[in-house]
């Protein structure tokens, strides 16, 4: 009846794995109390859960990722807590059964559920309007992308406290990841997670491709584009052709699972080095998914706060394009140590340093953004001038590890570790933390405190060097990734200042939530009335601060590059005038969420086999996605009249601050600079 | 520092290969960190004598430049890397001096622990492998479990051991000493503690470990005593076998082909004995990795 499911698989044994879902009960259990003592429940259901509105579903994704960082960097506290400690024969806190299911769910977390949503998020909030656009071109599939993905979320959690999580590294190598080596239910959570979560971004993928390529407004050519609109739609492109390799990989794998097939067994034919290669091949694209919008952010960032124009345009564009190209045929250099003749490792070590051309590129061409011009230091621009100094330090380490030679010595020690935490942390994480700073205005309607903003930075930055650096000098020791305990007791103390790096990192994250306090109780004077906080260059400022849901009252019309920046500069810019029009907007749609929780359902009850709940899983989802595609009621127009409203009120507030604040037309922006 | 302070002839050229890469880097990545300090210190806010030139944003000369310079750099990195991954191929033979007879070991990694055969001795030790000083030693490698990798840092390159699968690798150690070594690709629970020893002696102390591994009431045979020694273990003791048949590390590798394999799950371990004694096959009929991949 319950398949493999019984009280059995409820670890109460593990006092720290209890305390954490009490916590995470008693959390969750006040959030519901607060909600209903609120009578929210409509509120979020209507304006939330089922809304289509790309603005609201990148908040969610942020959120979701900000929520899922607290997690995934829970696992990292414990994994160095353990490794402080564990050392000259001392077994530590943490027993291999549990430190092992802690690394897994650390990178799985931190690439999936933290750095993917924050990405998506981004892309979600911010491209739409940067194109002129009024939503996504599939604004429900977009919808349901976002909870499929939380599907994903609900079963990674879930797997804390009913079960287990895999104990087989982040990528599941084959054939550890097999039946044979791991026979409980940890795979099959990774499975599942990853496969619902990661069809959630396949939608995003073609959803953002779609809408790049046919959205655009009126003028907008594709050499027009701002660059983070660039930088995603690569990167969209990376997602549709490398994500249906992870679906695939992992559908041969459930395969071998759960039908005794021998795709990557170690016998009768299986062969665990197609298994290495195929997740490779979707894995090493994923870091670029990753890092080119964040490349993106930074390049608006230094632009708008260097109030100049972006240098070498022409150039970022191809760049990013030559890296979106090279991503593909690099692989190789994950397993360079597999015995591959020295042909094909030299070609795959020579094709990964190609990828240091273009970026070092990218790098001068942001320095020379700064050149010349007049550099605000905002914690936006912090955040970016962090990433340059560390992203080239992780670059260069990068590069080494691509030496094949050098590889054979490097490869699955601790310097891989170091290496991926340097380009991830202060490219990826930096560069998020940059755009939600950034573009929170445009979000919320006020601005992210400052000084907050700096200590969390000064606070990631010190603890990223205090926790990495001396994991680069382990590894010239000898030291391996994805230890429990060590013999070599001379090692401990460099672990020991990697702990502290992590818990000064710990309190970066502790004051980006202080920054959101603040910020918040603050929200009167930060607020952005003008729409247009940093003297932007782009059409996301063009409109008014949270964007009203239908982004533009009129679609703009683009004439180059920084065509809202030429146009304040010519005096040419003005807010929206009336005539309007009747808006045509989609219909929110309860079908995502609803799809998604029969997913969870499904994905739940095939991980214990329960294959009555998995049918009416299963049906539950093809039902109620047919109820969708036969509703023709998806869209209606907002009348001219509601949107005349909206805009008048947004007038009204600009005209006071002209008024208060005597600085000329409020479109030429306030700077929004605190000191 | 392992790494840095190698004891083979295979290590002292990576060690120097990572250092020229780091310097070739540097020549980069030292002006990227000083213009940026230098860049935004000089253009800030507040400076009003700096030169402002808000539409300035392209330059053929700069441009050239900065594809120019890391262009070189990669290309000069690329030549390196082509060259050493041809003279640093882990599975090309050490040419020895002469006079020196080049050996050969065979390497199976189990759960968790490390076999090692010597096909030519007739002898096999868990956990502990010997070899003379100079000597260029052929590793043998492969897994009668999931992947592990086989290093040993001081002496240089690490490979794969794959079950099934067959991969050479070449090092020699130019120092005696003991140094440790490991898997280095995670393989479960017992990964943390699956070391062993690498006890590198002039000619005569090998001779007297052989002659010791010889005195061991213990012999292991693919029928006999393979299946409890691949039976998972943490931090198995130092273990020698005195009586081992040359074809037991092709055995390991044909019983995932035909069948036989040991493995946890499997009934094909069991009982499988038989099969396995008719596939003592040589070196050749093993897939290598190479052709396998």
């Amino acid at each position: 009846m319950l398949g493999k499911l019984s009280w059995d698989s409820i670890p109460y044994h593990d006092p720290i794995i209890m305390v954490v879902v009490a916590a995470m009960g008693v959390i969750m259990a006040g959030i519901v109390a607060w909600i209903t003592y609120r009578k929210s429940w409509g509120y979020l259901w209507t304006e939330w859960i089922t809304s289509v509105d790309h603005k609201k579903l990148g908040i969610m994704y942020f959120l979701v990722a900000l929520i899922m960082l607290i997690r995934g960097f829970a696992d990292a506290l414990m994994m160095r807590t353990q490794q402080a400690v564990a050392a000259g024969g001392a077994e530590g806190f943490l027993p291999p059964e549990h430190y092992d299911q802690i690394f897994t769910a650390h990178g799985v977390i931190m690439i999936f559920f933290v750095a993917m949503p924050m990405v998506i998020g981004l892309m979600n909030l911010v491209v739409p309007l940067q194109i002129g656009a009024r939503d996504v071109a599939y604004p429900f599939l977009n919808n349901l992308s976002f909870w499929l993905f939380a599907a994903g979320v609900i079963l990674i959690n879930v797997s804390l406290f009913i079960g287990e999580f895999a104990k087989t590294g982040w990528l599941a190598y084959a054939p550890l990841s097999g039946i044979d080596y791991s026979p409980g239910v940890g795979v099959d959570y990774w499975i599942w997670a990853l496969q619902i979560s990661g069809i959630g971004t396949t939608l995003t993928g073609i959803n953002f491709f779609v809408t790049i390529l046919k959205m655009r407004t009126k003028g907008m050519t594709l050499f027009r584009m701002p660059i983070f609109t660039w930088t995603s739609f690569c990167a969209n492109i990376l997602i549709i052709a490398s994500f249906p390799i992870l679906t695939a990989t992992i559908a041969m794998l459930t395969l071998d699972r759960y039908l005794g097939t021998n795709f990557f067994t170690n016998d009768l034919g299986g062969n665990q080095m197609m298994y290495v290669n195929l997740i490779w091949a979707w894995g090493h694209p994923e870091v670029y998914i990753l890092i080119l919008p964040a490349f993106g952010v930074f390049s608006e960032v230094i632009a708008t706060y260097s109030r100049k124009r972006l240098f070498g345009y022409h150039t970022m564009v191809w760049a990013t394009m030559a890296i979106s190209f090279l991503a593909f045929i690099v692989w190789l250099h994950h397993f360079f140590t597999m015995g591959a003749g020295a042909n094909v490792n030299a070609f795959f070590g020579i094709a990964t340093m190609i990828i240091a051309i273009p970026t070092g590129v990218k790098i001068f061409n942001w320095l020379f953004t700064m050149y010349r011009g007049r550099v605000q230091f905002t914690s936006p621009v912090l955040w970016t001038l962090g990433f340059i100094v560390t992203f080239s330090l992780g670059g260069m380490t990068g590069v080494m590890l691509a030496v094949p030679a050098a590889n054979f010595v490097l490869h699955n020690t601790v310097f891989v570790i170091a290496h991926f935490h340097n380009v991830i942390i202060g490219g990826v994480v930096f560069g998020m933390l940059a755009g939600l700073t950034y573009w929170f205005p445009k979000a919320f309607g006020f601005k992210l405190d400052e000084t907050w903003g700096k200590r969390s930075f000064w606070c990631w930055l010190i603890g990223f060097f205090l926790a990495f650096t001396p994991i680069y000098v382990l590894s010239f020791h000898g030291a391996v990734r994805r230890m429990q305990s060590y013999a070599n007791p001379e090692w401990q103390p460099f672990m020991i200042v990697s702990l502290l790096g992590a818990l000064v990192i710990m309190l970066g994250i502790a004051c980006t939530v202080v920054q959101f306090v603040v910020s918040y109780r603050n929200r009167e004077q930060l607020r952005d009335v003008t729409g247009d906080p940093w003297d932007g260059r782009t059409l996301e400022w063009s409109t008014s601060s949270p964007a009203p849901f239908y982004n533009f009252a009129h679609l703009p019309e683009v004439k180059s590059i920084d065509s809202f920046w030429e146009m304040k500069q010519a005096g040419e810019f003005e807010a929206s005038k009336p005539p309007y029009q009747d808006i045509h907007m989609p219909k929110n749609t309860a079908a995502g969420p609803i799809i998604s929780l029969f997913a969870t359902i499904l994905g739940f009850a095939l991980v214990w086999h329960i294959w009555w709940l998995a049918i009416v899983g299963a049906l539950g989802v093809f039902v109620s996605f047919l109820a969708r595609i036969f509703n023709d009621d998806v869209d209606y127009y907002v009348p001219a009249s509601e949107v005349e409203l909206i805009e008048r009120e947004h007038h009204k507030r600009l005209s006071e601050v002209v008024d208060s604040d005597n600085r000329g037309t409020a479109q030429v922006g306030n700077m929004g600079v605190q000191s | 520092m392992a790494l840095m302070d190698p004891k083979g002839a295979v290590g002292s050229e990576i060690k120097s290969l990572i250092i020229t890469s780091f310097w070739l880097m540097m020549i980069v990545v030292i002006p990227v960190i000083v213009m940026t300090f230098l860049f935004a210190w000089r253009y800030r806010n507040t400076n009003y004598k700096a030169k402002y030139t808000p539409n300035w944003a392209h330059s053929n000369v700069i441009e050239s430049i900065v594809w120019f310079i890391p262009l070189v750099i990669i290309a000069f990195l690329a030549v390196i890397t082509w060259q050493t991954s041809h003279s640093l191929n882990p599975s090309a033979p050490i040419q020895a001096e002469e006079g020196v007879e080049p050996m050969e070991i065979d390497v199976v990694a189990l759960d968790w622990k490390w076999l090692f055969i010597y096909p030519d001795q007739g002898i096999a030790s868990v956990n502990e492998v010997a070899f003379p000083v100079d000597t260029p030693v052929q590793f043998n490698i492969t897994s009668g479990t999931v992947m592990n990798s086989f290093m040993i840092p001081r002496l240089g390159s690490q490979l794969y051991a794959m079950a099934g699968m067959d991969n050479n690798l070449y090092l020699i150690a130019n120092e005696e000493g003991v140094y440790p070594g490991r898997s280095t690709n995670y393989s479960g629970a017992g990964f943390s503690e699956m070391l062993f020893e690498a006890q590198v002696t002039s000619q005569e102390g090998f001779e007297a470990w052989v002659e010791k591994v010889r005195q061991s009431p213990k012999s292991l045979s693919f029928a006999e005593g393979y299946e409890e020694l691949a039976a998972p273990s943490v931090a198995h003791p130092v273990e020698y076998f005195s009586s081992v048949p040359a074809e037991l590390y092709d055995n390991i590798i044909m019983s995932f082909k035909n069948g036989t394999a040991v493995q946890p799950g499997h009934s094909g371990g069991h009982g499988g004995h038989q099969a396995a004694e008719q596939s003592a096959h040589g070196h050749d009929v093993a897939m290598s990795a190479e052709v396998a991949e």
